[in-house]
């Protein structure tokens, strides 16, 4: 940006990018919807420490704990990725490092998402 | 990138010692922030002994008690002296506030002044504020309408329309909240800020105003609304005991209720 450019000008800059609502609303609902998830979860290892491994496994192999793990799981990393985002965006101000980030960022939480739900369904299913 | 430490040329080193009268019995001492751009040094902390026997009570009569009888180049700005300009705003004892409407008495202990953090200091206590009054420039607070002016009349509003106004028009635009706000702080080219976005809710609640629709387009942005984190620094340090957070607490809601 050149010096001479005038404050408002500045400020106006690229205009308003037309988003950010959607972000911020899947926020506020995958926060939600992991407070119920998250104390079932706790719950449901607290009460699983005294089992064994079959145990455990059956527990996993049923299909109301199945949908809520996938639950648990996809929400969580899809919560996780909105958050990690912001921090981003927040404290990464170099273009480069921002946009490869990012990605970095996409790139894991799928992997990460997809990862636990596919343990799940290979011993759902 | 976000700052976490003073660049080079922003650390600061103890400076001059101003002792008080020796007949003074009350003194209170205040260590305040000096930098001038001509001189091409560090800035300094200097000391100023003040006989609160011979001062007013607020900490403004104590910077111009300094100024008028001790050290003449200390530079700040003041003007109507009863919290309601907003050009004494700087933060006194680790808080934005106005140095007017704060007591000596309330501080504990030695006073430190420091300009409003985080912004370009243009003197002593004076910070830049162009880009903050850009970013107030930028949305339109005037009343925008598109029916004509009633011939010979005002535009009407009704107590309860007036109401909601209320908590808003208060703000006097000092910008303690703004500069207190860490989100701020590392975003303020995009972000707009607690004092701006309370301003812009203070139209999207007139009554009157019908661009209501234009303004939340405009807000509408990951950074200008939505770099707000709801850290609450600017409801907790406000002058005039303002909320800016529900403001724009205000503002997300009307974002998601225009979507249905």
């Amino acid at each position: 940006m050149g010096k001479m450019q005038t404050p408002l000008g500045k400020v106006r800059g690229l205009g308003s990018a037309k988003n950010g609502t959607h972000h911020w609303w899947m926020q506020k609902v995958t926060a939600v919807a992991l407070i119920p998830l998250t104390i079932w979860f706790v719950a449901s290892l607290v009460q699983l420490t005294s089992s064994d491994y079959e145990a455990a496994f059956m527990w996993v192999a049923y299909p109301l704990n199945a949908i809520l793990m996938i639950l648990f799981i996809s929400t969580g990393v899809y919560h996780l990725k909105l958050g990690i985002q912001v921090v981003v965006e927040d404290y990464i101000h170099v273009e480069m490092t921002k946009v490869t980030l990012q990605m970095i960022v996409t790139f894991g939480c799928a992997a990460l998402g997809l990862t636990g739900v596919l343990a799940i369904l290979k011993i759902a299913l | 990138m976000a700052e976490f430490k003073l660049p080079a040329n922003s650390t600061y080193k103890m400076g001059k010692v101003w002792k008080a009268e020796s007949s003074a019995t009350n003194i209170k001492i205040f260590r305040i922030y000096r930098w001038n751009e001509d001189d091409g040094q560090n800035p300094v902390i200097m000391t100023y002994e003040v006989d609160l026997d011979k001062c007013g009570p607020m900490v403004l009569d104590a910077l111009i008690k300094i100024k008028n009888e001790i050290d003449p180049t200390l530079t700040f700005r003041r003007s109507c002296r009863e919290g309601v300009c907003g050009s004494c705003a700087m933060n006194i004892g680790g808080l934005n506030t106005l140095a007017c409407t704060k007591a000596i008495k309330d501080y504990k202990g030695d006073v430190a002044i420091y300009p409003l953090p985080h912004m370009d200091v243009v003197k002593d206590l004076i910070p830049d504020m162009s880009h903050f009054y850009a970013q107030y420039a930028s949305i339109k607070p005037w009343m925008q309408t598109q029916t004509p002016v009633p011939s010979g009349k005002e535009r009407l509003q009704s107590v309860g329309e007036r109401k909601k106004l209320d908590g808003l028009y208060e703000c006097i635009l000092c910008a303690c909240c703004s500069t207190s706000c860490p989100s701020y702080w590392w975003n303020s080219d995009k972000y707009l800020g607690p004092a701006v976005l309370l301003q812009a809710y203070r139209w999207l609640v007139d009554s009157r105003d019908e661009n209501t629709g234009e303004r939340l387009d405009d807000l509408e942005d990951p950074f200008r609304l939505y770099r707000c984190h709801t850290i609450m620094n600017c409801a907790n340090t406000c002058p005039k005991g303002l909320n800016p957070a529900k403001a724009i607490a205000e503002i997300k809601k009307m974002m998601i209720e225009r979507q249905g």
